[in-house]
């Protein structure tokens, strides 16, 4: 598939936004502005904007606790999100998910979430709904390699499956569960070869090749619309960062990570953006500027917005309140 | 009216609410062609195509599929056969069906009805029989509803069917035969309403599901020894009609909570502390609560009887008030 410019260099602003929110989201965490955890999706920027490069905002995700990529991907907007780190009364969630239940329903983000594997049979059931109201919406659900050994992951596939949903299931395997890495959590290389024992079809691609994910997402959503049912997607990354920010990741091997780290997906997409000749270092740098531009403005707008107020604790918990 | 055993009147609840809404939908394990496992569906499969859907044995994405196409829109009902089987889908429950709504600051709404049966007397041992509402009523977002009777089971079903947040419907199988007049046409019954199921001056007695009719039972017993019982039906724990109960202890002044779970943090003790709390002084007595002793429910039905609280068991904590 030859992609056009305008598809390459949406790529390229999309992950290097994801990037400059994480690395200020690190920076603002250290500095111990941000209260709660913070999981940081460094590293793994070509899954999300690759898989969501194929959708609509009348299509459907879900995420995870590292979801700030995914959300961004979908179209969540920063500023909102950055205000949802500081537990801002103008955050996406007003201040009561925090970076672990960012959603935005409107754009179809059913959450990120703080249970790993939830969001599987969660998206089966958006998946559901699109079939059901035959809306020619689908459903994507990310997780990661650690979720695929989640009993949700077996249910959520199996009913995908017989029921022939418009789901796409994209697996992240960033090799590690925390501090486990794929090779002690599970006997297979291959997380895809898991597909078979459901009847559907599962691919593995390079994980840090935003094309290649661009391009295997496409095949699975064109299914999914079509109505041909589930595919799994399983994309091969790195996580760059501990588990959570002040994780040392001693676990890791230093090797490794060196390894993984020249295998950066973003300047192998400028790379490729440059050779076609869509653009020069100059344009990209124009890029990156302006989304640095975005983020600070968006760190503004968090670091001025009021708080919750306490009496806020108790609305929201019921519709109808 | 019409006269229709408790099981018709949920059948009629969900017809009426499906005939409604196209966005109602019910699934679970054998809830469309088998009829539900206790025949409490059946038909509905064929009234309604395509929107009765028997699932596999997958209790957590039944449960974890209906949160997810009721954020989106949807109005599912979903089936898990026992209530002893939530454990299975307990996180979908707990931490994402009712969560979802505050966690992401009130900008999502998850109308799902859990259906699902309770209760013992049936031999059907510890995994099979209990009363677990206790766990659902500690649960902030989750309303929890227990009907007693089967204009209740149609009213109440219709109403969960139609509130915007997470449900659990809890039925007894004690009671899926039971007779009564149910009304025709639509109706409905307010979520978070009590019932005076007997009015009486004397002591007040509030049970729930199958202790309903247990209570009533005593309090006809009680009535000629000259005890007058009023028994109140909350019907709904969460909301609880904390209101009609504190009414009630204004008029009697005595206070027996009966349920049929295990006595340990039983939904009686969270009763008795909102009448401690709220109505002390109109405490002239000790409250006494009638329950199952903490054990497993037990198979023998010679063991079973002793386990549940039965007519002579209410009667007994009724007599040693006066």
């Amino acid at each position: 598939m030859q992609l056009a410019k305008e598809n390459l260099l949406a790529f390229y602003q999309t992950m290097v936004t994801i990037r400059t929110f994480e690395n200020k989201a690190a920076e603002l965490f250290a500095a111990g502005k941000l209260p709660g955890f913070v999981h940081l999706y460094i590293g793994e920027e070509a899954v999300a904007t690759g898989v969501c490069a194929n959708l609509t905002a009348k299509d459907y995700i879900t995420s995870t606790h590292r979801g700030h990529g995914h959300l961004i991907a979908k179209g969540g907007k920063v500023d909102l999100m950055m205000a949802e780190l500081y537990g801002k009364a103008t955050g996406y969630c007003k201040g009561k998910g925090g970076s672990m239940h960012i959603a935005d329903v409107d754009l179809g983000i059913l959450g990120a979430n703080g249970i790993v594997g939830a969001g599987q049979p969660i998206a089966v059931g958006a998946a559901f709904a699109c079939k059901y109201q035959q809306n020619g919406a689908i459903a994507v659900c990310f997780f990661g390699d650690g979720a695929s050994n989640r009993g949700t992951f077996h249910e959520a596939m199996n009913l995908a499956s017989i029921w022939k949903l418009p789901v796409v299931f994209v697996c992240e395997n960033n090799m590690y569960g925390i501090s486990n890495c794929q090779r002690d959590h599970m006997n297979i290389c291959d997380i895809s070869d898991r597909a078979a024992a459901y009847g559907v079809p599962g691919v593995t691609v390079d994980g840090n090749d935003v094309v290649a994910v661009f391009e295997a997402a496409a095949e699975g959503v064109k299914r999914a619309r079509q109505g041909d049912g589930p595919s799994l997607i399983e994309c091969k990354t790195w996580r760059w960062r501990g588990h959570f920010e002040g994780d040392p990741a001693t676990y890791k091997n230093p090797e490794e990570q060196k390894t993984w780290l020249q295998k950066d997906p973003i300047p192998r997409l400028a790379q490729k953006i440059i050779e076609l000749g869509h653009a020069g270092e100059a344009d990209l740098a124009n890029i990156a500027d302006a989304v640095k531009a975005q983020v600070a403005a968006a760190v503004a707008f968090a670091e001025s917005s009021p708080d919750p107020v306490p009496a806020d604790v108790l609305t929201d918990v019921y519709a109808g309140q | 009216m019409k006269k229709m055993t408790y099981a018709e009147a949920i059948r009629d609840g969900i017809r009426q609410e499906m005939k409604r809404d196209s966005a109602v939908y019910l699934c679970g394990e054998d809830v469309g062609k088998f009829g539900g496992c206790f025949g409490v569906t059946a038909g509905l499969v064929d009234e309604f195509p395509g929107r009765v859907l028997d699932t596999p044995i997958t209790e957590t994405a039944i449960i974890g599929s209906a949160v997810g196409a009721a954020a989106v829109g949807l109005r599912p009902v979903a089936e898990i056969m026992f209530v002893d089987f939530t454990g299975v889908c307990m996180d979908e429950l707990f931490n994402q069906a009712v969560k979802m709504r505050y966690m992401f600051g009130g900008k999502a709404k998850v109308p799902l009805v859990l259906k699902t049966i309770c209760g013992g007397g049936v031999a059907a041992a510890a995994q099979h029989s209990q009363c677990m509402e206790a766990w659902f009523t500690h649960i902030p977002g989750l309303k929890t509803v227990m009907p007693a009777t089967p204009a209740d089971a149609k009213g109440l079903m219709a109403a969960a069917i139609r509130d915007d947040n997470p449900v659990i419907y809890i039925e007894h199988k004690q009671l899926l035969g039971l007779g009564g007049d149910v009304p025709e046409g639509e109706y409905l019954v307010p979520l978070g309403k009590a019932d005076i199921k007997r009015p009486g001056t004397d002591v007040t007695i509030v049970a729930w599901s199958w202790m309903v009719h247990r209570a009533l039972a005593a309090a006809e017993a009680l009535a000629k020894d000259g005890i007058s019982a009023e028994v109140i039906d909350p019907r709904t724990l969460v909301p609880l009609d904390k209101d009609a109960i504190l009414a009630s202890l204004a008029k009697t002044h005595k206070l027996v909570i009966v349920h049929e779970a295990v006595r340990t943090s039983g939904f009686g003790g969270e009763i008795a502390a909102v009448a401690a709390e709220e109505g002390f002084d109109l405490l002239d007595a000790p409250i006494k609560r009638v329950t199952a002793p903490d054990t497993p429910v037990p198979f023998s039905p010679v063991l079973e009887k002793a386990f549940l609280p039965d007519e002579g068991k209410i009667i007994q904590a009724v007599k040693e008030l006066f």
